[in-house]
């Protein structure tokens, strides 16, 4: 264990240079640079709130302004997708590295997914800069959202090393993933309340479409999420999805940190 | 005492080469059914043992596909060897394939560091050495340039500039010494001569036997990933060209 934190620490200065280095190359040669951190949730969400509001005649769920609802869930969403694409690619984006000099590889998948939740946590702004202009007034709960973005970040890391893992044996893992993404997207309630969903379909007799939200750990941490900081409310914490986002996301790291362990000495021979 | 700073014991690795290509999911499953999926064994090392010694300066000789790559490859850890180990001791320098860890939107300053950490120095460390780097890669004007429009003599430049700050302990040299113009090559011998003096550990791979004899007071040869020589320089290379002619 000891040789372990020893060699992190050596290589501390390295994991540090490959986070700042997706930072930067992320926007240079763009004109407006860092700024479309902040501009492209804006935009995003304003065409999103664009459809909704004119197409199904919403504005706001629950009391909290329809803008607000949904940018809070791309935000998360966003990050979740960014993160674990990045990790998806990381091992053979580095495969020149990999192949001439020793570097402990998970600094890799772990370099992506930190400089994309810096980049998230910039983003998170445009959330306060939102809340001053529809008045969302937070309560001291909003301290609480520490704990769905520290699960958010765990679960991110957790589907990263897995994906990282799986894209080195498997390439067409990058195109499956961007169909789960979707489905996770569309099972994370970012666009619409769940709560009348689960009304809906409860009626219908099909309660097992509540439990399949209520099994995506990224709709118990967006509705996690939303409620410290948007609705003022503390974390549910004995709720179904909350219990299933901690889960999942707890398993997901052991999962994702044995299994690339376990296979990382043949990620040259196949890269 | 002498120390060991090399040590390579059974040293073993295997590939496996499938022998017909696989490549979808479609052939892989039609193949498997089929019990038409078999690998060929390949050992590319077999057998490697030696040991180094501070200041010893060996040369790898061997013809093409002998394993001399591969066997870097294992010492520096990219490949982890099948069986058997290796240990070391201290930095290494890997003088091979210069600049492996550049980043091509990167400008020279900013590969500097990168390429250092790569290297496992620390960014104090680099700060310090900066001018020095800059100095010896001879690229003061160009150092705010993105790598890519560097050309490939400007990169082994800054390659060898950076790999060589430190005072190694082991260095790694696989027909580097040929980077460069004239004048360049002469600085980085030059460079190199003076590493040994100090006492640094060599590992050499060339096929140039007079160069190697230049260099190293040890060899081993290689054929088909087994030693099938070791000693010292003037022996071996007797053997290897009897071997080649």
């Amino acid at each position: 264990m000891n040789a372990y934190v020893d060699n992190f620490k050596k290589y501390r200065g390295l994991l540090w240079e490959l986070v700042k280095k997706g930072i930067k190359l992320k926007y240079r040669r763009s004109y407006l640079g860092i700024v479309w951190t902040l501009l492209e949730p804006i935009l995003t969400t304003m065409v999103l709130v664009f459809v909704f509001q004119n197409l199904f005649n919403r504005d706001n769920v629950n009391g909290v302004p329809f803008a607000m609802y949904i940018l809070s869930g791309r935000l998360l969403y966003t990050c979740f997708s960014g993160g674990t694409n990045v990790a998806l690619r990381s091992i053979r984006a580095n495969s020149g590295m990999i192949k001439k000099v020793y570097v402990p590889k998970y600094l890799y998948p772990l370099a992506g997914i930190l400089h994309n939740f810096i980049i998230f946590g910039i983003s998170l702004i445009v959330l306060v800069l939102g809340m001053i202009v529809f008045k969302v007034k937070p309560t001291w709960h909003v301290f609480e959202a520490i704990i769905p973005l520290f699960l958010l970040f765990l679960l991110v890391l957790g589907v990263g090393m897995i994906l990282s893992t799986i894209a080195v044996f498997f390439r067409d893992m990058e195109y499956l993933w961007s169909v789960l993404l979707m489905l996770v997207m569309y099972a994370s309630a970012i666009f619409y309340d769940a709560e009348k969903i689960f009304a809906n379909v409860a009626e219908k007799g099909q309660g097992y479409i509540a439990t399949i939200f209520k099994c995506n750990p990224l709709y118990g941490i967006i509705y996690a999420f939303r409620r410290t900081v948007l609705y003022g409310e503390g974390i549910n914490y004995t709720d179904a999805s909350f219990i299933a986002c901690v889960c999942v996301s707890v398993v997901s790291v052991i999962i994702g940190f044995v299994v690339f362990y376990k296979k990382q000495d043949d990620f040259i021979l196949h890269i | 005492m002498a120390k060991d700073i090399i040590k390579v014991e059974d040293v073993g690795m295997k590939f496996n080469l499938s022998k017909e290509k696989v490549d979808s999911l479609k052939d892989y499953i039609i193949k498997s059914i089929k019990g038409e999926i078999s690998y060929n064994e390949f050992w590319a090392l077999k057998d490697i043992n030696f040991t180094l010694q501070k200041g010893d300066r060996l040369g790898i000789l061997g013809l093409n596909g002998a394993g001399k790559s591969t066997l870097l490859k294992v010492i520096v850890g990219v490949f982890k060897p099948t069986e058997g180990k290796v240990t070391k001791k201290g930095k290494i320098a890997p003088l091979l394939e210069l600049g492996a860890g550049f980043d091509q939107q990167y400008t020279g300053r900013e590969n500097i560091f990168l390429y250092g950490a790569v290297l496992g120095f620390s960014r104090s460390f680099l700060e310090e050495k900066y001018d020095e780097i800059v100095e010896f890669a001879e690229l003061e004007e160009f150092i705010d340039v993105p790598l890519k429009n560097y050309s490939s003599g400007m990169k082994a430049r800054l390659g060898f500039a950076i790999a060589t700050i430190v005072e190694p302990e082991i260095l790694i040299l696989d027909e580097v010494l040929s980077v460069g113009d004239a004048k360049f090559r002469k600085k980085s011998e030059k460079k190199v001569m003076s590493m040994f003096d100090k006492g640094v550990t060599v590992l050499f791979v060339s096929h140039s036997i007079e160069q190697v004899k230049k260099l190293c007071n040890k060899a081993i040869l290689l054929e088909k990933g087994k030693i099938i020589a070791q000693g010292d320089i003037e022996e071996v290379a007797k053997i290897y060209e009897s071997k080649t002619k």
